[in-house]
């Protein structure tokens, strides 16, 4: 789960990390109250979920209160696109208005997991401003890690090698090791799989603030994190997901045209890379679970049937566990019970009693185009959405 | 012969009073695995479906000599019933819950680290030896006993595979779902190692997915040290990056982790690579001449 920059930075506020000063509005008139509260300069910060706002002219400087308020009425209700929004951009319904600081030096600080250790590991660069991947593409000994016990978290030795990497020293070194050591707290106290702070800054003073913050939670964790789960924002999510997600369904919007369900994660993978192989592009990711039940193949139907770029449903059902037959009858049953389907719909089956299954779908009042292998399924799907089917 | 599970198998499931965990317990009875018991704190002393049901992991191993443990704990509970069942001495852990937070998992990690307890999964099939022993949620009947080896991130997926080496008349040794998690006990890397000291198994069919570096590590591994021949299919080619696909663990993230860097690796290692989902067991068969 992902939150705003300003709810991260208030985390982070608790676990003692230096943040600038600054509060969230959703009104130009409070945003310049807020800027004289904090000595006449400050930043105007859009607050979505997506990076890479300053690209897209979602971060402003105003030299004033007055200036303040016009970057606020600017800035809110703007369509910002960013290299991480896609081409239609994210609407801002709020700003974050903090305390302009003397930017020094900029630097990147994050934790994360390492898969292959299976730890949190501390990564640090010179190159702040800059993506961790970039870097790590670029110039991969350019970044400092430091991989952590989770149970005894970061010790002092390594937070002070994350300071001394970066090229830190005397008051600032320490600053920036306590600021390491505030945020691997944070991380592992709220369960979170990203803690980033690019920029992290160091003023001319010497003082080192988390510029900007990001953090994102494990989703399996938030059953323990109620507090957490007040933050989620519904409006940074795609309606459809959400919607999915109402229904127990994991379902990702994608660009293609071949809406997909299917039952399983790996399976539902490879079922679009094979569409992809037959030449046209999945409209989704869907996995309606491992038994596919009459109620979560209606769901999935009217999800993916919303999305206005589908031109042909291919649904690839492998019955393990669940009986075949009894996965089609299920299907036939959503199709009559919505009435309104009127895209062309492969169906591939496979497992127990399929011949059982198939016929019930040849039978059906619903004209399925069946398919009993899961190349020629993709293969129909394709030419059926081109009208060939 | 066959790898983890087989006809030495004393099976428990922890979570046995539940619907999914009586149902597979059941389930894998049927198929002919030796199920000993379960597992529900607070219900030992009952029977259920013929099951005896003991309080602890401890307890069912002095009474039944259980060695190996299959879980359907819900997931808040499940990493403290794992390391319950390594501290009972349980060789095998087989955990198939869905949903552990990570962190969970990493006191999972650091608390089988100092025993011999070998942990698959989480959110995972199962294990099964065709004809032996069954100790998962898959679908026995599409198998067949036979030798070629399947390792594998995902559930269905691993059916697909099964389904297609079966219609291509090649039967499997063991077929393992070390599952779709960021975190898990068992990589490909530990099960193709178990597989190498396998004389009966001719081949293996390896599913990764997109996410992390494991299909990677394993190429390295395979290019190394594994002379007989490996089939590979990496689902997610067309999955978009930054978003996890079902799987907690497939995520593409930072142009790292991606379908065409696995399937490169493998390939590079002497992997015969497929890059669509219908041909890994025409593949095997061929291969297999």
């Amino acid at each position: 789960m992902k939150i705003h920059e300003y709810q991260a930075k208030e985390i982070l506020r608790r676990f003692g990390a230096p943040v600038p000063q600054g509060r969230v509005t959703r009104s130009p008139d409070n945003a310049r109250e807020i800027c004289e509260e904090l000595g006449g300069r400050c930043v105007v910060k859009a607050q979505i979920h997506a990076g890479g706002r300053g690209k897209g002219g979602g971060v402003k400087l105003a030299a004033s209160p007055e200036e303040a308020e016009q970057r606020a009425s600017e800035i809110l209700g703007m369509q910002l696109v960013t290299p991480q929004t896609g081409p239609g951009g994210q609407v801002v319904k709020s700003v974050l208005i903090e305390e302009a600081l003397d930017i020094e030096t900029e630097l990147y600080l994050g934790i994360t997991l390492d898969r292959s250790s299976g730890r949190p590991v501390v990564m640090a660069s010179k190159a702040g401003g800059m993506e961790i991947e970039e870097v790590a593409a670029e110039n991969p000994e350019a970044i400092i890690r430091q991989t952590v016990d989770p149970h005894l978290g970061i010790l002092p030795f390594q937070a002070r090698a994350v300071a001394n990497g970066l090229g830190l020293s005397g008051k600032t070194a320490r600053q920036a090791a306590s600021l390491v050591e505030a945020l691997m707290k944070a991380y592992l106290e709220t369960d979170a799989s990203l803690a980033e702070i690019n920029p992290l800054m160091v003023t001319s003073s010497g003082d080192v603030y988390a510029l900007d913050a990001k953090m994102n939670f494990d989703s399996n964790a938030l059953f323990r994190h109620p507090e957490l789960v007040e933050l989620r924002d519904i409006d940074e999510e795609n309606p459809l997901e959400v919607e999915a997600g109402k229904f127990g369904l994991n379902y990702i919007k994608l660009d293609g045209t071949i809406g997909c369900m299917v039952n399983g994660a790996g399976l539902a993978m490879a079922t679009m890379d094979i569409i992809n192989l037959y030449g046209a592009e999945p409209a989704n990711f869907l996995d309606v679970g491992g038994s596919a039940s009459q109620e979560a193949v209606q769901n999935a139907f009217q999800i993916i049937l919303s999305d206005e770029n589908v031109k042909a449903v291919l649904i690839n059902i492998f019955g393990g566990i669940a009986r075949t037959d009894r996965i089609a009858r299920g299907v036939v049953a959503a199709i009559e019970e919505l009435g309104n389907v009127e895209v062309p719909v492969v169906v591939r089956l496979e497992g127990t009693n399929v011949e059982e299954g198939r016929r019930i779908l040849q039978e059906a009042d619903f004209d399925f185009i069946v398919a009993d292998q899961m190349a020629s399924a993709a293969e129909k799907v394709v030419a059926a959405a081109r009208g060939e089917g | 012969m066959s790898i983890l599970v087989g006809n030495d198998t004393r099976l428990i499931v922890q979570g046995i009073t539940g619907k999914e965990g009586l149902f597979h317990a059941t389930g894998c009875r049927d198929y002919g695995t030796e199920v000993v018991g379960g597992v529900t704190p607070g219900k030992g002393g009952q029977t259920v479906e013929g099951f005896p049901v003991f309080n602890s992991v401890e307890s069912a191993v002095r009474q039944t000599g259980a060695n190996t443990s299959m879980i359907f704990v819900p997931p808040p509970f499940a990493a403290d019933a794992i390391m319950e069942s390594a501290a009972a001495g349980i060789d095998l852990v087989i955990c198939i819950t869905e949903g552990i937070p990570v962190n969970d998992m990493m006191k999972v990690k650091t608390f089988l680290a100092d025993t011999d307890t070998r942990l698959i999964g989480p959110n995972c099939p199962g294990v099964i030896s065709p004809g032996k022993a069954k100790v998962g949620i898959m679908p026995g009947h599409i198998h067949r006993q036979g030798r070629v080896g399947v390792i594998s991130r995902s559930g269905t997926l691993t059916y697909e595979a099964v389904w297609q080496l079966t219609n291509e008349d090649l039967g499997q040794s063991t077929c393992v779902g070390i599952g779709g998690d960021p975190i898990n006990g068992t990589n490909f890397i530990d099960a193709l190692s178990l597989f190498a000291e396998d004389d009966e198994t001719d081949a293996i069919v390896l599913i990764g997915e997109i996410g992390g570096s494991a299909e990677e590590e394993a190429a390295a591994w395979i290019r190394d040290n594994y002379e007989r021949p490996v089939v590979g299919f990496i689902a997610g080619a067309t999955a978009p990056p930054g978003r996890r696909m079902g799987h907690a663990g497939a995520i593409v993230s930072g142009g790292q982790g991606t379908a065409e860097e696995k399937k490169r690796a493998l390939a590079d290692a002497g992997v015969h690579v497929v890059d669509s989902p219908a041909e890994m067991g025409r593949k095997v068969a061929e291969v297999l001449g």
